[in-house]
């Protein structure tokens, strides 16, 4: 019962679906959807290291490090921007923000 | 190699038990929680593969930075969740088709899949041997060497970040007296004071 390349990637897999399948699920809730946005970023960590570890190349734990560091500024940007849409309108429903739609 | 076996499938499991909850649950909170249960297992799993420094700095910025950011908004934000879950239902046939299609094609993507045989001669830095050289040392050798543009732009990418977070979310409330540093240079003593002569008795009107 060794644990080989492919289980790493099944499990990765699992989480990009449940990732799409959240900002499918959670519609209307903009928090939600960043979170999803965060687990399929994981699932793509996964990918990188596992392929990292068992090709045993370290470029792609550096590569993994970006990808990190990217998702961290998208989240930090994403809630600002959050907050100061709430700021305005008072709602953060997705259906609700059209006011660039003319 | 049994112990390997059970720790992956207890970190696995749990990941994606924990990612279910995270996008199905009712409260945002609990959703936040679960993520940082998410984070904490994915961390699990990069430690089993080798990379103990990817773990820890996902331990570290996701668990203690991002999560308790989610956390912040969340409970700062004045929202009726129950509201925007109405309709939680609408998007799921559609959803669970995207979805499974998604993950049957990955599926089969992985099933019929092999390691070329020239990847051995391409690999670019090896891995050190564990035993000579640990994980976080050989990451810095490379990441502050060959790779040192791209840890200078990720240094970037964060700052950009961050400024403009600040920017988005700093107000300035008008009712609210602030130092101005550059007015109060530029005063002198004309502006400042005022010499009046009074005649004595009279008092100034």
């Amino acid at each position: 019962m060794t644990i080989g390349l492919g289980h790493y990637l099944v499990v990765a897999a699992i989480l990009f679906t449940l990732g799409i399948f959240g900002i499918f699920l959670n519609r209307k809730n903009v928090i939600i959807i960043l979170m999803s946005i965060e687990l399929i970023l994981l699932s793509v960590n996964i990918n990188l290291v596992a392929f990292s570890s068992f090709l045993g190349d370290i470029v792609g734990q550096v590569y993994a490090l970006i990808v990190l560091t990217v998702a961290a500024a998208e989240a930090a940007i994403g809630l600002a921007i959050l907050v100061a849409y709430f700021r305005n309108r008072g709602s953060i429903a997705v259906e609700d923000i059209n006011l660039m739609k003319g | 190699m049994i112990i390997h076996a059970i720790f992956f499938y207890l970190f696995a499991g749990i990941t994606v038990a924990s990612a279910v909850m995270v996008i199905t649950s009712r409260n945002p909170v609990h959703s936040v929680l679960f993520l940082i249960l998410a984070f904490v297992n994915a961390a699990g799993l990069f430690v089993l593969l080798g990379a103990e420094f990817l773990a820890w700095i996902l331990v570290i910025v996701y668990v203690g930075a991002v999560a308790v950011l989610f956390l912040f908004v969340v409970m700062m934000l004045d929202v009726d969740f129950a509201e925007l879950r109405q309709g939680f239902l609408n998007y799921l046939p559609i959803g669970a088709l995207v979805g499974i299609i998604m993950f049957t094609e990955l599926v089969v993507v992985l099933g019929a899949w092999a390691i070329g045989p020239d990847v051995a001669k391409a690999i670019t830095v090896p891995i050190p041997p564990a035993s000579d050289v640990s994980n976080t040392q050989a990451l810095g050798l490379v990441l502050y060497t060959r790779y040192v543009y791209f840890f200078q732009a990720a240094g970037l990418i964060l700052l950009v970040a961050m400024v403009g977070a600040i920017v988005l979310t700093l107000q300035h409330k008008p009712n609210v007296k602030r130092q101005s540093i550059a007015n109060q240079v530029a005063r002198n003593r004309a502006a400042a004071i005022e010499v009046v002569q009074v005649k004595s008795g009279q008092g100034l009107s």
